[in-house]
């Protein structure tokens, strides 16, 4: 099954990579050779099946909705690419 | 014992020698850092050595023990971790260059427990990106070779714990098992790995692949060693919802237990692909033939789904993974691209130039099979077929107590051979995928070697929390087929 270079670059997009032309061709090719292997999963009648999302069902545990404020908040922000004061700094939100 | 080198003992036999004060911390840790040193830069195991820390974790355990404490059974043992785990103050890359820089401000729940288990850490484990690779290959950092051969790959994604652990760089180590990255590096290095039940060991600060399927677990040169770890990382953790609270029994136990009456089943499905070496075939049969030996008895059954297996897992891990990797935008920790003049140019720039071409490769298929539109067709689909391999297993489990089959389909591959080929690569987990969709553990055991002196593992599978049922089968083929438990690297 193969996808469209216009499919690749919306994708791209969805999942913020950007992607130079050459890349993209590329990507689109193993993408297409990938998905054409998948497809045999159709050859499966699941009308009737109860998809897995986990294979071992605990059901939800439920804690107390309190705050625990976690110790070392320098340790937190020494990680930071760009800092300002107690701040993570990034490049202008919206654009013109 | 007292003629072997000190680097060659098991993991056990280095505890007691600890612990019974034949040895101290200081120099067994100096021996094996030494090693680490000496051979290291041939097999390239290590992201990042640890010789002060480690040093200084050893000093404290002797301390300790000459005021009469020890910490754990693993006091003073020098034990690796996957570049995976978090831990505090100690870079953690997971293999890529998005994390090159990231120095956690907490452990993992796995790195707790093998530091209050008494264990000293050397250094953290090369292994594929986010673990996504068999062959180790797709590191930011370098590839891993393997040690009994070096123009050989050791598998992956827990190449470097399987190398280290084979090369004798560490008593055992700690990797992670998403599609078999723990059981098929443990194969072609000729270890023993253990890739629990989901939910037995915590996932909390271990990076995340995908969520439903990652579990971590040991690698080590003996399935006794492998047992005791795994003892000790077990256990219910609240800070992992998917944790699975029910004790923890004693696995070294039961890799003594006979195999008398033991129903060893050979699912026929696993034994008929033509990818299957002859070698990995009659090693496997070398093993089965040990169990019988003992008593145990071959049940034939078989698991229809298993060659849907591949896709099934080709589209959830990663769906799973595109959502977990979402979290590496440049703004909080990791790399940042340089110059962007907007926040989603700064984010596409920053992961395009810090995920590898593997890692991008997953994110896209995983970002298309959930996208609009394709959803119902490709991630629902296989969350479906998902249930059908869970239910093979069910069937498979009220004939037969173990699965046997082989670990991987070939002995270790040379690096380059796969690259190029994506599907070809993920052929190398044929085995071991479906394990991880069923959520029931495996373990690989040594079982011989090819003629070109390669290891070759046999795999194990048993229902969802019988982990002592995989120690028992494995300790009974490992005491009948010894095998060479140390790469003969020369330093």
């Amino acid at each position: 099954m193969a996808i469209t270079r216009e499919e690749v670059l919306h994708v791209a997009r969805l999942a913020r990579l950007s992607l130079p032309e050459a890349e993209a061709e590329r990507l689109r090719e193993q993408l297409s050779a990938i998905l054409d292997y998948v497809k045999q999963l159709d050859r499966l009648d699941t009308r009737d099946v109860v998809p897995t999302s986990h294979a071992i069902e605990t059901g939800t545990p439920f804690r107390d909705d309190v705050v625990r404020p976690f110790g070392d908040r320098e340790a937190l922000l020494a990680n930071a690419p760009d800092r300002l004061n107690d701040c993570f700094r990034v490049p202008r939100i919206i654009e013109d | 014992m007292a003629n072997v080198p000190v680097h060659e003992w098991t993991l056990l036999e280095a505890a007691r020698m600890v612990r019974e004060k034949k040895i101290s911390s200081r120099e067994l840790t100096g021996a094996i850092l030494a090693r680490i040193e000496a051979l290291d830069p041939k097999v390239h195991a290590y992201i990042t050595v640890l010789p002060e820390i480690a040093a200084a974790q050893a000093a404290a355990c002797d301390e300790e023990q000459a005021k009469g404490t020890l910490r754990g059974p693993f006091h003073g043992v020098p034990v690796g971790l996957k570049d995976i785990f978090c831990t505090r103050g100690v870079r953690t890359t997971c293999g890529s260059r998005i994390l090159h820089d990231f120095i956690p401000p907490y452990d993992a729940c796995v790195t707790e427990k093998v530091l209050a288990a008494g264990a000293v850490v050397p250094g953290k484990h090369n292994m594929d990106e986010f673990a996504m690779g068999s062959s180790t290959e797709t590191s930011f950092f370098g590839a891993t070779r393997n040690p009994w051969d070096l123009s050989r790959i050791p598998g992956g994604s827990s190449g470097g714990t399987a190398a280290a652990v084979a090369a004798a760089m560490c008593f055992a180590g700690v990797g992670t098992d998403t599609g078999g990255s723990i059981r098929q590096p443990a194969s072609l290095c000729g270890v023993v790995g253990v890739k629990p039940t989901y939910g037995r060991v915590s996932r909390y600060g271990m990076i995340a692949f995908a969520s439903s399927l990652d579990q971590g677990g040991p690698i080590a040169r003996t399935v006794a060693d492998a047992a005791a770890l795994l003892g000790v990382i077990a256990g219910y953790d609240r800070r992992d919802s998917t944790c699975v609270d029910i004790p923890v029994p004693d696995y070294l136990a039961a890799a003594e237990r006979p195999v008398k009456g033991l129903r060893v089943g050979l699912p026929k499905e696993y034994y008929e692909g033509e990818g299957l070496s002859p070698e990995v075939r009659a090693a496997v049969e070398k093993a089965l033939k040990a169990l019988t030996d003992q008593g145990a008895v071959v049940v034939e059954v078989s698991l229809p789904h298993t060659s849907f297996a591949l896709s099934t897992y080709y589209l959830i891990a990663p769906a799973e993974a595109s959502s977990n990797l979402a979290r590496y935008d440049g703004v909080r920790y990791g790399h940042r691209a340089e110059g962007a003049s907007g926040l989603i140019e700064m984010m596409s720039r920053t992961r395009a130039e810090g995920f590898g071409d593997e890692v991008k490769r997953r994110i896209m298929i995983g970002t298309y099979a959930l996208s609009a539109g394709y959803y119902d067709a490709f991630y629902g689909k296989a969350q479906k077929v998902r249930t059908l391999i869970r239910g093979d297993f069910t069937k498979a489990f009220e004939a037969a107590d173990v699965l046997l089959t082989p670990t991987a389909p070939t002995p270790a591959f040379r690096l380059g051979e796969k690259t190029g080929d994506p599907l070809t690569m993920y052929l190398s987990d044929i085995y071991t995928i479906p394990c991880n969709l069923a959520g029931i553990p495996g373990i690989s055991v040594p079982c011989g070697f090819s003629s070109e002196g390669l290891p070759i593992g046999a795999q194990l599978l048993s229902k969802s929390f019988r982990e002592e049922t995989l120690f028992t089968a494995a300790g009974a083929i490992e005491r009948a087929l010894p095998v060479r438990r140390v790469a003969p690297l020369e330093g």
